[in-house]
């Protein structure tokens, strides 16, 4: 029976899973790890995350969030000054000093990631002794845990991973036999997500992260886990060690992706066919329908991605194969085969597959390619668009809802809609 | 360690960037590890700037910090002089790389390079953004600056405008415009717009014009020093604040012209019947240290408006804005603590905030019209038209702008009269913005004075204590809930005051209108 679970067909060219990687290092146009914060503050409700770090750190999450979207932000900085740098056991002083500050301030919260910084790694404050100690002092109220989101360590998506990853260790143990969805999804993405799973029968679901602490979130042996972003390997090491068997399948964008990614777990969980095609055909059919309407401008048109969020290769997968879009190159900050390779095996041979990032040399190839669209950092779209490039910026394909079928005509949407737009603004006179 | 939610300033080496970015023909070389890169998009999207900024960061990560990071900035600063072949480069370090002490400035004088390199030291731990602008235009102008003969005719170099500057683009062709009219031609301006060789040509003009003291007054205080350059002392926002400017100029120059005036409407939009609501209303001031000087000045003297407190973010310009305070009968608050500025504004219940974008959300939770004067800035502050501060078209600008928050004079009589109409009631907000006007609900719940919703039905008294221990009774307080909500705050305040002053444990109606008599104005 499960044999006849839907499964993508692989290009007829070959993929690009075998293809040569354009390996690069130099000025990279990129996050840090940091930027993570802004989605994470708000996905659990009651942690704070609190920066170790320096000034440029408070000043990028302010700057990358827009200044003041929130009214008092689940995250903070504490600022490193002169006289932390002296002596490493007064910085530990008053860590502890600012956290009791913190959690006097806000009594809701109940876990409390301290967040490495290149500062604080480079001058190596031990911010996992300092959760332990702090995890004593503020118990039982309060977990404290610890990751790092420096820049010398992690690249923009790399945070959530981080973060998860710290999670993990403390998670309770189960013995039970569950699905554990990891990576933060927006509110109405996950509900969708655990309608149709809880419609194919296929349950307990857990999602890491939870909303809260007190969350039944739990791993052991019998757990499979499935991921919904491409970024988390260290999270996906981390739940390996724990003894949960991960379900390899293509990201969960557009009709076809979330189709496999949803095939993948009906597999594992003895899911029939006829379940399956009662579940999803439905939603399947109206995925395909406003795809349909939102790429009509995209559809023969190519696309360049600049290294960013690290959903470059799910996302052309996703271009090309449902929105009839053709790559020149697609760039990574990095590529972990065993999250990605699904999506390399469909992605037709031929673009470019960059790995890390040389800008200015990268910034060559896109001038001389001419692409229909770019896929970048904010740094670079305006300078670009004035080149007379169109440009998508990649930071709105992580603070959007884009997972899973009911989206999937948005996602199409947030690239069609730079063309759209040029082709709509007409500024020259009549005649 | 301080904690800190928001911050007024960056770090030191992004006000290096923003003289960087105005300049032209100049390139900065970053030691910084990966991700520092999130400064561009500042420039790129907030000011919506059509280049990328002239950075070069060396983009060192875990690995490299073993190896050699040393020769990873050498490599940069190579390839950035060969790319982008500019006139002059600056290069220092971001707050990380400050801690692995490569010493960029010293690696980059071994290179040879063919062009003025000019080594940046800007303490990360210690010193904020506009220091590293002021620090790196000074810099900038001890290598660059040439002796040579002044101009024949009087020129003066415009001083102090940079990137992501709060209106320095049109505050610039507003007092070049100005200048104009008192016979003065501009030299160079710069940062903005300038290059490395436009920079040596600084010492030609007659004298300087400063701006913008955050960015540029060591600069114009080594020019003076060095090449004898007097500068203006006095920073032209507002109306009164031009005309002394011009003053200044003359003495300068010594010549005669004087200002056009014909485009200046400000003071009879000030002077015109609709302005007298205006009067006396309480503001609160804060932002950099010389746009709340000057603000404090346009408030009192060209608005009409009650100074009820004011501060600045800058600890540099704290003895000025000191003075001012005391002068005025106020404490200055010198704080780059936000929630400090929201504890005191909370405190103050001001009618008006003239701030920055922070003040502006702070405004927004506690009620309070709030106009932006300063930086920090927002995409926002970007306008598209040509919108200046500085100058006679500034002080236009800055007159509509205040007032724009602020709900119209006859709106204002209406609302007292018939407040409590379902639809157009004080809660609702000014009728010009657009945005919701919430239906009042049908009975309002009583709220203890300090703004919280009471669970227990209304007792006959309140027993809820001020400060200083007074007690408001409930049918005070319920007639307080009668005066529109933008002069409730100071209705509470006075009457709080003149009770305290009277020795009084209660506030009856009485109360509440012998403290208006009192106060009346």
């Amino acid at each position: 029976m499960t044999a006849q679970l839907p499964l993508p067909a692989p290009p007829v060219g070959g993929g690009c899973r075998a293809a040569p990687v354009l390996k690069e290092r130099g000025q990279r146009e990129v996050f840090c790890g940091l930027t993570g914060i802004i989605w994470l503050h708000r996905k659990m409700q009651d942690a704070f995350f609190l920066v170790v770090g320096s000034r440029t750190c408070a000043h990028l999450l302010q700057s990358a969030a827009g200044v003041m979207i929130f009214a008092e932000p689940r995250f903070g900085t504490a600022i490193l000054e002169e006289t932390d740098l002296a002596g490493l056991a007064d910085a530990h002083k008053e860590l502890d000093r600012v956290v009791a500050q913190l959690l006097a301030r806000r009594p809701d919260i109940r876990q409390l990631f301290l967040v490495g910084s290149c500062p604080s790694e480079v001058i190596k404050i031990d911010l996992h002794r300092a959760a332990e100690r702090l995890t004593i002092a503020h118990a039982p109220r309060v977990r404290v845990l610890n990751y790092s989101g420096s820049g010398i360590e992690t690249t923009f998506t790399q945070g959530e991973d981080a973060c998860l990853a710290c999670m993990v260790p403390v998670l309770p143990e189960t013995q039970a036999r569950e699905l554990l969805v990891v990576g933060a999804l927006p509110d109405v993405v996950e509900d969708q997500m655990r309608a149709l799973l809880a419609a194919m029968g296929v349950g307990p679901v857990r999602c890491l992260p939870a909303h809260r602490i007190d969350e039944e979130t739990a791993i052991g042996p019998n757990t499979v886990f499935a991921l919904t972003q491409p970024f988390l390997g260290d999270t996906h090491a981390a739940l390996e060690r724990r003894g949960a068997r991960h379900l390899p399948a293509p990201f969960p964008f557009g009709e076809e992706g979330t189709t496999a990614w949803l095939a993948a777990i009906a597999r594992e969980f003895g899911v029939s066919a006829d379940t399956f095609a009662a579940v999803t055909d439905a939603p399947r059919a109206r995925a395909r329908k406003a795809i349909a309407q939102a790429a009509a401008a995209l559809h023969g048109k190519t696309v360049f991605f600049f290294p960013d969020s690290q959903l470059e290769i799910p996302l052309a997968r996703f271009l090309v194969r449902e929105c009839g879009m053709t790559a020149l190159e697609v760039g990574a900050p990095y590529i972990h085969d065993a999250l990605v390779g699904p999506d390399l095996d469909l992605l037709p041979a031929g673009p470019v597959i960059s790995e890390g990032q040389d800008v200015d040399k990268q910034l060559a190839r896109a001038r001389a390619a001419r692409p229909d669209l770019t896929v970048c950092g904010l740094g670079l779209a305006n300078p670009l668009e004035a080149e007379g490039l169109s440009t998508k910026w990649a930071i709105e394909l992580v603070f959007t809802p884009v997972h899973f079928y009911e989206q999937a005509g948005d996602l199409a949407g947030l690239f069609s809609r730079p063309l759209r737009r040029k082709s709509l603004l007409k500024l020259e006179a009549a005649e | 360690m301080k904690l800190t939610v928001w911050t007024y300033e960056g770090p030191p080496h992004v006000g290096a960037m923003r003289v960087a970015t105005a300049m032209k023909g100049l390139h900065y070389v970053l030691h910084a590890p990966q991700g520092d890169t999130y400064a561009d998009l500042l420039f790129t999207m907030i000011e919506r700037r059509n280049h990328r900024p002239p950075v070069t960061y060396t983009t060192f990560q875990a690995r490299d910090l073993g190896a050699d990071t040393a020769l990873l900035f050498k490599e940069a600063c190579r390839d950035a002089v060969e790319r982008f072949a500019p006139q002059a480069i600056i290069v220092g370090a971001s707050c990380t790389a400050e801690l692995i002490q490569d010493d960029p400035a010293g690696l980059a004088e071994t290179m040879g390079l063919s062009i003025p390199v000019i080594p940046l030291e800007l303490p990360s731990y210690q010193r904020k953004e506009n220091y590293g602008a002021d620090e790196t235009f000074l810099q900038i102008v001890r290598h660059l600056s040439r002796p040579q003969n002044r101009t024949a005719r009087v020129t003066c170099n415009i001083l102090g405008a940079t990137a992501l500057g709060f209106r320095h683009r049109d505050d610039v062709e507003e007092i070049t415009g100005l200048l104009s009219d008192l016979g003065v031609e501009v030299n160079v301006v710069a940062p903005l717009g300038a290059t490395p060789a436009d920079i040596a040509r600084l010492p030609a003009a007659h004298f300087n014009v400063l701006l913008y003291p955050e960015t540029a007054e060591a600069a114009a205080r080594w020019l003076e020093k060095t090449h004898g350059q007097p500068w203006t002392k006095t920073v032209p926002l507002g109306v009164g604040a031009t005309r002394d400017f011009i003053a200044e100029v003359q003495a300068i120059t010594g010549l005669a012209a004087t200002a056009d005036e014909g485009r200046l409407r400000q003071p009879w939009w000030s002077r015109s019947v609709d302005s007298t609501y205006l009067t006396g209303k309480r503001v609160f001031l804060f932002g950099d240290g010389t746009h709340v000087i000057a603000a404090a000045r346009i408030a009192r003297d060209e608005m009409g408006f009650e100074v009820a407190g004011l501060g600045c973010y800058n600890r540099e310009m704290a003895r000025p804005v000191r003075a001012l305070a005391k002068a005025m009968g106020l404490e200055a608050l010198i704080t780059d603590d936000y929630l400090e500025v929201e504890a005191a504004i909370a405190a103050l219940a001001p009618e008006m905030i003239l701030g920055t974008q922070m003040e502006r959300h702070i405004g927004k939770r506690l009620g309070i019209p709030c106009a932006v004067i300063s930086a920090p800035v927002h995409v926002q502050d970007f306008p598209a038209r040509y919108s200046p501060q500085m100058g006679f078209e500034g002080a236009n600008v800055i007159f509509d702008t205040w007032i724009h928050p602020l709900v119209m004079g006859l709106e204002e009589h209406l609302l007292t009269m018939f407040r409590d109409d379902f639809e157009f009631h004080d809660e609702a907000g000014a009728s010009h913005h657009g945005g919701s006007a919430p239906r009042r609900p049908a009975a309002d719940v009583p709220r203890d004075i300090s703004g919280q919703k009471m669970d227990a039905p209304e007792p006959a008294v309140v027993a809820v204590a001020t400060a200083d221990n007074i007690v408001w009774l409930g049918d005070a307080e319920r007639e307080l809930k009668k005066i529109p909500f933008f002069v409730r705050g100071k209705a509470r305040r006075n009457t709080e005051s003149y009770a305290a002053a009277k020795g009084l444990s209660q506030i009856s109606i009485d109360t509440l209108y012998e403290a208006k008599a009192h106060y009346a104005r």
